[in-house]
């Protein structure tokens, strides 16, 4: 089955096409990294399947249904945005944080209940980031917020991840091992990501499979082909054949250290 | 002082706007809304003049044209071709000259505007505390309800609308249960200084802890304090209780920030 499907999508924002006839399927349990330059449609593609704009054309199916048809299912997606900066004094704990990604499956009002607060300290603990449960979420790190970013998307038992730029500001082991962390619960749960990056290399060397944008669509397949088209150069408007070199130079280098 | 039915209805009151505007002022200061209550309670002259002309009850007009000027603020506060001070500037401006102007349409003495103006705390009836207590009920469990919901909006409203939760009723159910906030707390201190119960003792709370339970817990002691200590000054001094209650609460704030400036 497919957990998102875009068929022939065209969007406008402020009455400008931002996307045009972009159709794509991802399959269940894939990791579908969507790359393209900057100001290629990359947010608003993510922003149409979480249901936040809506299309001039075309339709979208997640989880086999609309994605503003979700109502008090919309748990089953996680969406993780793009966001480098947390207010330093915002009032709550990273298990505060954590817990308002379950708040559709708390009661009417919204209460936490002891299970719910067991399952918020399980996600924190299979996270590696437990011992921060009760830390302000204004206090942490830039990885470390984007720890808890994520496993507030997890903990309502998703089955499709959202990501946006999710490693901007990190350093590159940092980068390496939430990309390590993301794979392992792609294989773990069985759920399927659709991460955006400008980083090219870095989601070439993670994905499954790679759709390349720049407001239509350039080319999708697995990351391979995707490097090394025709398509991708014609996407970027530039040569690309100095990263194809970097490419295979820097999936060695992550593989030598597994 | 408690012999005095009046002045024990005025501590009640005192104390329960207190409770009230230091639990609102949890979200005025998360969401930065501090510039809105003050528009708001402009809002209120504007409405206490219309109620005074036509003959309305000039409470429930000035509750009634706040709500109107919030949920119109709010709106209008959306168009992203301006900055939402000066949408809030407008309106402020506007609601207070309205109040002006219609006042210049009655001749007389405005007595009833001036209580609105500085709060008439004395003059507290037991319908009017009656009101004011099942106000503040209704208020808090509102908010009490929502609670969770209106923090996850603060915290990121793009991640809330994708879950599929209610942000933009959340929102404006926020700006409404402020304009009621400051109605009642208008009757208290006056419109001219209940922006300050709103804003200091949550601010004060902030300094001190960032959990969001201990700060509404010490917002609303703060603001429930600052009316006792306010009202025990105003009666031992002889000088105006809005004024004393929001001069001790200002007085904490800034021994707060001393103490608290290292952390």
């Amino acid at each position: 089955m497919d957990a998102a499907r875009f068929d022939r999508v065209s969007i406008d924002l402020d009455g400008r096409p931002v996307l045009e006839e972009i159709s794509f399927r991802v399959r269940e349990g894939a990791f579908l990294g969507v790359i393209g330059p900057n100001g290629a449609g990359k947010t608003t593609l993510l922003r149409a399947l979480l249901g936040l704009v809506s299309v001039r054309s075309g339709s979208i199916e997640v989880l086999g249904r609309s994605p503003a048809g979700h109502g008090a299912d919309a748990h089953a997606i996680g969406y993780v945005p793009q966001r480098e900066t947390i207010s330093r004094n915002f009032p709550a704990t990273v298990a505060d944080i954590v817990m308002m990604g379950r708040v559709c499956c708390t009661g009417r009002l919204r209460w936490a209940s002891r299970a719910d607060w067991q399952r918020v300290s399980a996600e924190l603990d299979e996270i590696g980031i437990g011992h921060l449960a009760s830390r302000p979420i204004g206090r942490l790190s830039g990885g470390e917020v984007r720890r808890v970013l994520l496993a507030q998307a997890l903990c309502a038992g998703t089955r499709l991840l959202v990501l946006d730029e999710p490693t901007v500001g990190l350093d590159l082991p940092a980068e390496l091992e939430f990309y390590s962390l993301l794979r392992r619960l792609q294989h773990e749960r069985g759920i399927t990501i659709v991460c955006v990056s400008h980083d090219l290399l870095a989601l070439a060397a993670q994905a499954s499979e790679l759709i390349c944008i720049n407001r239509r669509m350039h080319v999708h397949g697995n990351p391979e082909e995707v490097v090394h088209s025709h398509a991708l150069r014609e996407a970027y408007s530039c040569e690309f054949d100095f990263l194809a070199g970097e490419i295979a130079h820097h999936e060695g280098n992550h593989h030598g250290e597994h | 002082m408690l012999e005095y039915a009046f002045a024990e209805r005025a501590l009640v009151a005192a104390v329960v706007v207190g409770l009230l505007c230091g639990l609102l002022g949890f979200f005025v200061i998360l969401r930065r809304l501090a510039f809105i209550g003050v528009g708001i309670a402009h809002s209120a002259i504007g409405g206490v003049a219309l109620g005074l002309l036509l003959g309305f009850d000039p409470g429930l007009s000035a509750a009634v044209f706040a709500v109107v000027v919030a949920l119109g603020m709010f709106r209008v506060a959306r168009d992203r071709r301006l900055g939402e001070d000066a949408i809030i500037g407008v309106f402020l401006s506007g609601s207070m000259a309205l109040g002006l102007l219609l006042m210049g349409l009655q001749h007389g003495y405005q007595r009833d505007l001036f209580a609105y103006l500085f709060g008439s705390l004395l003059a507290v009836s037991s319908a009017d505390l009656a009101a004011l207590c099942g106000l503040a009920a209704v208020l808090t469990v509102i908010i009490a309800v929502s609670f969770r919901e209106m923090l996850f909006v603060a915290f990121d409203e793009e991640v809330a609308r994708a879950y599929g939760r209610p942000v933009d009723w959340m929102d404006a159910l926020l700006v409404v249960v402020l304009a009621l906030t400051v109605v009642a707390g208008v009757r208290v201190v006056g419109v001219l200084l209940v922006e300050a119960l709103l804003v200091v003792p949550a601010a004060t709370a902030a300094l001190w802890t960032l959990d969001f339970r201990r700060q509404v817990a010490l917002s609303m002691s703060l603001g429930a304090g600052s009316a006792v200590a306010g009202l025990w000054l105003s009666y031992t001094m002889d000088v105006g209780a809005g004024a004393a209650i929001v001069m001790v609460a200002v007085l904490i704030f800034f021994a707060s920030w001393m103490l608290r400036r290292s952390a």
